[in-house]
């Protein structure tokens, strides 16, 4: 009996999926809204902006990871690091000149990146208005998992970091310190080295998921290639962080005074 | 086996659905999941209650008309369809929470069917071919390269259930699509709309309040064909391509 009633009942839901969109009651009255096959309206192009904006990140990532590894050669290089940038091809455009474009490219990248993001936050918050009561975890990593919440994370230490060893505004060696100075004084404070750790892990999870997915949207990955892009975009998040990490670790146990 | 099922009820889309329980005694674990429900109607019918309703048609995992959450999984704990899972994956005494397909292009019709007509909707936007009417051309007449064939034929295996979006954190329809898009895509019959189509079907799947792809892969883990996350990348591939080559569709 129950079987003839769930037949019976299918044979009406069969019905209505055939008909055309909004014809029948109750049923899926067609898409809310008109399909958007412009440039920008696809959410796989949102994506591809995250991509290439994610890179360019990547790429300033290393660079800073590189120079901030001059601290270990002391004070005197890593300043003179520091005048270096802003000295970057000088006799050719004036002082600041190519420091200023690095900023205003990581700048445009940060807004079209989060602009990305909250576009397809939303989109992705419309597509399922009612959760499950019991949903388990079948494959994600928890860098996949953390990406949303990892990037919210991820912009407020990077505005802090600005105000603390850009501008010196929040740290402790104050605004006219020398970078080396600042970067000495800031880590005398636990709590700012505990806090520095904990969003470069952050942004470890985030880089982590962030090249492979990279990788896979601007159609790159295949099945062959897979299990090695992981493994990279492990390795290499860990190289990254790692390196970062050393600095207020060492300033943390003395290693730079 | 006994077994007590806690299953979402909802009479129709307007009316707000709960979970209600239900008590199984002699499930034998040789069943199938879904003739473990035909059980549990036949129960509701003799005590005069509204039996649960379910998709499904073959029943031989071959026709994608099933699908539910069991226990927080899609097509439950083993990586098959709903009526290819069988009892013996659960023990004596199990409590099996069911639910139906979560997503904004799937909106519940009653229990646990939810209306898939989204998935008509992104075939009709570029699914096809164009094809010359008339005698069937010989099958060796366009080669198609050993590699491709079994690529594409991989996508081909897509039921279109709907797995990918229930399991998707993001409730993205991307797996669906891109095994639509390359199984056509890798096909010389397939090359003439391959521009256009991937434009308009991402196009559709967007509009039909499916999410966006942060490529987590729980699509492709609980996939019963195993439709491999390279689908995705082999789309995003061809859309960037279509922008690229400027062939957005003009209608």
């Amino acid at each position: 009996m129950g079987l003839t009633c769930a037949w019976s009942y299918r044979g009406s839901v069969a019905t209505v999926t055939t008909q055309q969109a909004g014809q029948s009651a109750g049923a899926n009255p067609g898409p809310k809204r008109d399909p958007k096959t412009g440039r920008f309206g696809s959410s796989v192009f949102k994506k591809a902006v995250m991509a290439v904006t994610g890179i360019i990140f990547v790429l300033y990532l290393i660079a800073h990871m590189v120079g901030n590894l001059k601290a270990f050669a002391g004070a005197e290089t890593f300043n003179a690091y520091s005048e270096f940038l802003r000295d970057l091809g000088e006799p050719v455009v004036p002082r600041l000149t190519v420091l200023t474009i690095i900023r205003i490219v990581l700048l445009v990248a940060v807004a079209a990146h989060i602009w990305a993001a909250f576009s397809l936050w939303r989109q992705a918050k419309r597509a399922r208005p009612i959760g499950y009561v019991t949903k388990k975890r079948v494959q994600q990593s928890y860098a996949s998992r953390t990406m949303r919440w990892g990037g919210v994370i991820l912009i407020l230490f990077i505005i802090w970091h600005i105000l603390d060893l850009t501008l010196g505004a929040v740290n402790p060696a104050g605004r006219d310190s020398l970078p080396y100075g600042r970067l000495v004084e800031g880590f005398q404070n636990p709590i700012v080295t505990v806090w520095y750790l904990l969003a470069l892990l952050a942004l470890g999870f985030h880089i982590r998921h962030g090249v492979w997915s990279a990788t896979q949207t601007l159609g790159h990955s295949n099945k062959r290639r897979e299990r090695a892009l992981n493994v990279f975009a492990t390795a290499f998040a860990v190289v990254l962080i790692g390196g970062y990490m050393l600095i207020p670790l060492s300033v943390t146990f003395g290693i730079i005074d | 086996m006994k077994l007590t099922l806690r299953v979402w009820r909802q009479p129709s889309p307007q009316v707000k659905g709960k979970m209600a329980n239900y008590h199984l005694t002699d499930v034998s674990p040789d069943m199938s999941f879904l003739e473990m429900l035909d059980v549990l109607n036949e129960q509701l019918i003799l005590e005069g209650e509204d039996p649960v309703a379910f998709d499904h048609d073959c029943r031989e995992g071959i026709c994608g008309s099933c699908g539910l959450m069991i226990n927080g999984i899609a097509h439950g704990p083993e990586q098959t369809t709903t009526c290819q899972l069988h009892m013996r994956s659960f023990s004596d005494g199990d409590t099996i929470d069911i639910e139906p397909w979560r997503s904004g292009g799937f909106p519940v019709v009653k229990d646990l069917v939810v209306d898939r007509s989204a998935f008509d909707r992104i075939i009709s936007a570029g699914g096809f071919i164009s094809a010359p009417t008339g005698t069937a051309p010989d099958a060796h007449a366009s080669p198609v390269p050993k590699v491709d064939a079994d690529a594409a034929f991989d996508a081909a295996t897509c039921i279109g259930c709907g797995a990918c979006v229930a399991a998707c954190p993001n409730g993205s329809a991307m797996l669906f699509t891109a095994a639509k898009v390359t199984h056509l895509g890798l096909l010389p019959q397939g090359q003439p709309e391959r521009d256009s189509r991937v434009v308009r079907m991402v196009a559709q799947q967007d509009a039909e309040d499916f999410g966006g792809c942060t490529n987590i892969g729980e699509c492709s883990a609980v996939c019963p064909k195993g439709i491999s996350m390279e689908t995705i990348s082999r789309l995003n591939h061809d859309l960037l391509g279509a922008l690229r080559a400027n062939a957005v569709p003009t209608s």
